[in-house]
């Protein structure tokens, strides 16, 4: 119940933990799913219509309901505590972020149950996704599951850009914030530019599917390459949100073991905010090949290859920022020193695919999975496992045990390597994606299987991550506060776990990696910028998940509301609306509980604070 | 602009040794690695000269990481405090302006090839035109200087410019022949492509659907076939020559005219909308574009067993495809193996 009505931006972290770890684990599967049939030419261990079920909930499962959660998660954990805070601004709001998002994904999951998951991919480009080639309720669990959970995205990216605006501790000014908060921040803008353009195609191709508009339908005068568009400009910039906090934990592991500051921490910044800018004016190179004319496809090549620039002067301020340093390989840090390079093959793939004219080729081959893996799983997946690694102890106040960290380390990177790199020379061989098998004798047949060997390795390390999970969650909460010993930035100023409010008092901060400063002053902790006093704290509720509940029930009345079924009760429930409306009811009426019963938290008096 | 380009022929070695090597890879009527056309050799330019480009930044990058972390890493005992370095003003912008000299010097040819005249010969008196349409799961190839219509198989003279015209009649599918050209989607009407490539060698090429279509996607093949000029001629004739083409047997006529013509076409009759048109199917290098009728080969079979393979279930060999099961249709097996045979005979002279 606890776990329900919290508010606190630990916990929801915990849950965003939760939530992603089960997707990841279900995206991971259907991912194995996926190479055991490609492991050989004409293949029947998966038939074609599961198979394009699998590819389409594998990527949709990955991007939205793996991956970013858990860097959902790992921003609630730190966020507030590197800039010194006691919470997020909008405590209720990130609780109900969380379970929208939570039933967006369970939603969206439901489709292997109850007759059909979506099978138009990812993209789910029109007409294929529309009602008259995928006929099942598939896509509309796509549609429908993915506005909901869109929704709890913008509302967390939202909370952040409140919460980084106003509420640093002092003297934190924007240039002293660490990398990872200055990520933080790009990130949710982003996502605050960003997911109104999915929202609106989203609802117009579930207006398509469910009402018979005519958005992308020629022959009601719709055009299907709009969707492309509007999937695009969201789509496109989406792969900043996923990438640019993994840029932002590198940049805080890095100079924590190497016992050095981040290289270039102002062009660090301006190359974060330039990669963002820049992320919104490429969307088209996705649709080199959708027929733009040459003025498009050049214009959008090279404002594409752009993008590397800002890119490049990352990676090189990370490798100066070792440079001269003391470089420790904790677990952590393995993770930061595979990203590094493998990251960059994902980066100079992607320069490649940019040449409008080489893309005619690239395009829609597994070169080009090869690449999107690089940078996702490369880039960020290493990123995320560096993070948890790092700030396990802060979450949980438990150290992961270093050498089974390196084992998932080993099997994991080489495993990727093994799985990906082979698939640009199926793609340049002329092997297309998103095939459910492939004839024989093309000389792909090897190479599929060193992929699908890869594949299992991965999944090997994934295992090894979780046995650490569990055998360190059964050992006593001992970690220091400083458990690395050379954490720079605020959060290794307090108690791991941290107390409820995070700090007694809250910290002034006198200059950039705001801890290690003090070190070297020779103190032990942060000077406090206010006395000792009462703590204001929110109360827990459970109203956002109640009002998620609420729109899950609407979602799914909707998407039912003109099948027949073989009971007339249930056909009139569903037909009149009157499910849809009990769900809104249900949201609506914890809105306006909301709104009519004023809660206004409860303190934490000075006395419990120092008889701790 | 004398610069970049100087430094793009100083990465021409480099650019010539990766080409020999990457040339080993994969099918000569299949890999984009060994071009078979200039439309594709000036894709596989622009994708050398990046390769080689993006391998120097890789080169680069690795070996300043494998040097720190063998150089710095941190011994034992060692507890003095780094100095810590707050950036470099010249480095940083070193590694601003590097890349983006190299970004200028792909940049360039990229934009070049991109605007290059030629790729759209739909006004050219020479070039032969052709209406390339997309069905779920097959591909329908038009002449329309010729009034012809075949199917699965695209037959063009070596050494002349095929104008190229893509749509689609139901969802988007991409026409892709990696060996002589990049791909490009086919759209619904209103949003029609239009490009042109050219195979200087005669040879049968290997083309693929390359966007998601449905279930039998990655079974959405077919083939070019390049001939002489001589030869191409004699094609288009004898696909103008009506012959009387109907199995010898009149119950067996009766049920082909019945249950196969109401979807297909042969000979001269108008080119169905719905179904792949039949003329001269005997002769084909496939039979829905993927059962190779090439007994020589061990992937491949006889016409005559791909067509019954075809004919007995047309669900297996193409999952979701729209043509019935002539068994459904009232047809006995030995009828379904009478119209195979009589298929098998159908050749173009
Ligand atoms: C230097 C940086 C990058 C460049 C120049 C670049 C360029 C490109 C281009 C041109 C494509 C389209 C390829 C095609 O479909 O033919 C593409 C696809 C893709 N990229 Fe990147 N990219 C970069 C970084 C990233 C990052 C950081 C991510 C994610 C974290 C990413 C994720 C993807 C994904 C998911 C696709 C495939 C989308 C799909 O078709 O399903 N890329 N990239
Ligand atoms: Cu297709």
């Amino acid at each position: 119940m606890d776990w329900i009505t919290t508010v606190d931006h630990k916990k929801i972290a915990i849950l965003y933990l939760w939530a992603g770890g089960l997707f990841f684990g279900i995206g991971g599967l259907e991912a194995i799913l996926i190479r055991i049939q490609l492991i050989k030419p004409m293949n029947t261990f998966l038939d074609a219509q599961t198979f394009n079920e699998l590819i389409t909930m594998h990527g949709t499962t990955m991007i939205f309901l793996g991956v970013m959660p858990v860097i959902f998660a790992l921003m609630n954990a730190v966020i507030p505590l590197q800039i010194g805070a006691r919470d997020v601004a909008f405590p209720f709001l990130n609780s109900l972020g969380f379970w929208t998002f939570l039933f967006g994904g369970l939603l969206l999951n439901l489709s292997w149950v109850m007759g059909g998951a979506p099978d138009a991919g990812w993209t789910a480009y029109t007409p294929l996704s529309g009602k008259g080639y995928s006929a099942s309720h598939g896509v509309d669990f796509y549609t429908i599951g993915l506005q909901i959970a869109g929704l709890g995205t913008l509302i967390g990216g939202i909370n952040f850009l409140a919460t980084i605006i106003t509420m640093r501790a002092p003297g934190m000014s924007f240039m002293r914030m660490p990398m990872f908060a200055w990520a933080t921040f790009i990130t949710s803008a982003i996502i605050l530019f960003a997911f109104p353009a999915v929202t609106v195609g989203l609802v117009l191709l579930t207006f398509d599917r469910i009402l018979d508009a005519n958005f992308f339908d020629v022959a009601g005068g719709g055009n299907p390459v709009l969707w492309q568009h509007i999937f695009w400009i969201f789509g496109h910039p989406e792969v900043y949100i996923l990438i640019l906090p993994a840029f932002g934990i590198i940049s805080e592991v890095i100079p924590t073991f190497s016992r050095k500051r981040l290289f270039g921490y102002s062009s660090m910044v301006f190359a974060t905010i330039l990669i963002a800018f820049l992320g919104f004016m490429v969307w088209a190179h996705h649709m080199f090949t959708t027929g733009l004319g040459p003025v498009a496809n050049a214009l959008f090549s090279v404002s594409t290859m752009l993008i590397a620039v800002p890119t490049g002067i990352k990676i090189f301020n990370w490798l100066f920022t070792m440079w001269g340093g003391q470089v420790r390989f904790t677990t952590p840090n393995l993770f930061a020193a595979g990203f590094i390079p493998t990251f960059t093959m994902g980066g100079v793939t992607g320069v490649m695919l940019a040449s409008a004219p080489a893309d005619f080729q690239f395009h829609d081959t597994y070169f080009v999975v090869a690449h999107f893996h690089y940078v996702i799983v490369g880039g960020l997946v290493l990123g995320l496992f560096a993070g948890l690694h790092y700030w396990w102890p802060k979450m949980f106040g438990r150290m992961l045990s270093e050498s089974l960290g390196k084992w998932t380390f080993w099997t994991f990177i080489i495993g990727f390597h093994l799985t990906f790199f082979v698939q640009h020379f199926l793609g340049l061989m002329g092997m297309q994606r998103r095939v459910f098998t492939y004839l024989p004798n093309q000389q792909f047949d090897t190479l599929n299987l060193v992929s699908t060997v890869g594949a299992f390795l991965m999944g090997v390390g994934m295992i090894i991550f979780l046995v650490n999970v569990f055998l360190t969650s059964r050992r006593p909460a001992d970690a220091p506060d400083d458990p690395w010993e050379d954490g720079r930035t605020l959060e290794w100023t307090i108690p791991s776990p941290p107390p409820e409010y995070n700090f007694k008092q809250t910290p002034l901060v006198r200059g950039l990696d705001a801890f290690w400063k003090e070190k070297m002053a020779g103190h032990k902790g942060m000077t406090p910028a206010e006395p000792v006093g009462p703590i204001h704290m929110p109360s827990a509720t459970i109203l956002p998940f109640l009002m998620s509940v609420g729109i899950f029930i609407a979602g799914l009345g909707f998407m039912f509301s003109r099948d027949e079924f073989s009971s007339s009760i249930m056909s009139f429930l569903f037909n009149n609306y009157i499910v849809t409306a009990l769900g809104l009811l249900i949201t609506f009426g914890s809105m306006l509980m909301r709104s009519l019963f004023d809660d206004h938290g409860w303190h934490i008096e000075p006395e419990e604070l120092e008889g701790r | 602009m004398m610069k970049t380009w100087q430094a793009g022929k100083r990465l021409l070695p480099m650019t010539a040794a990766l080409g020999l090597l990457l040339a080993g890879c994969g099918r000569e009527d299949l890999s984009v690695l060994r071009p078979q056309g200039p439309v594709a050799e000036s894709s596989y330019g622009l994708m050398k000269l990046s390769i080689t480009i993006m391998i120097v930044v890789l080169l680069i990058v690795f070996s300043i990481a494998a040097y720190v972390w063998i150089r710095f890493r941190r011994k034992k005992d060692q507890d003095e405090i780094p100095e810590q370095v707050e950036g470099s003003f010249k480095l940083e912008v070193l590694w601003t302006v590097i890349p983006l000299i190299l970004v200028i010097v792909l940049a360039i040819p990229t934009v070049k090839v991109v605007f290059a005249a030629g790729n759209d010969h739909s006004d050219d008196k020479d070039a032969i035109k052709v209406k390339v349409t997309g069905h779920q799961y097959w591909w329908e190839f038009e002449y329309k200087d010729y009034g012809i219509t075949t199917a699965q198989d695209l037959i063009i003279p070596t050494g002349k410019h095929i104008a190229f015209e893509l749509s689609t009649k139901d969802v988007l599918h991409s026409f892709w022949v990696p060996s002589l050209a990049g791909k490009m989607d086919t759209n619904p009407d209103g949003t029609v492509n239009r490009f042109s490539f050219s195979a200087p060698n005669e040879g049968v090429y290997r083309g693929k659907c390359a966007e998601l279509c449905g279930p039998s996607h990655g079974f959405m093949e077919f083939k070019v076939k390049a001939v002489s000029g001589d030869a191409f001629e004699k094609w288009i004739a004898s696909m103008k020559a009506p012959e009387s083409v109907m199995p010898e047997d009149p119950v067996l006529a009766e049920k082909f005219k019945s249950q196969c013509l109401s979807c297909h076409a042969i000979g001269s009759m108008p080119a169905s909308p719905v179904a792949p048109s039949l003329t001269g199917i005997g002769s084909r290098e496939s039979v829905a574009g993927i059962l190779l009728n090439d007994d020589t080969r061990e992937d491949g079979a006889p016409v005559l067993e791909n067509l019954k393979t075809w004919l007995h279930d047309p669900q297996s060999v193409k999952p979701g495809n729209k043509m019935p099961n002539p068994k459904d249709r009232g047809l006995s097996d030995e009828e379904i193996d009478g119209i195979a045979e009589f298929l098998a005979g159908y050749t173009l002279d």
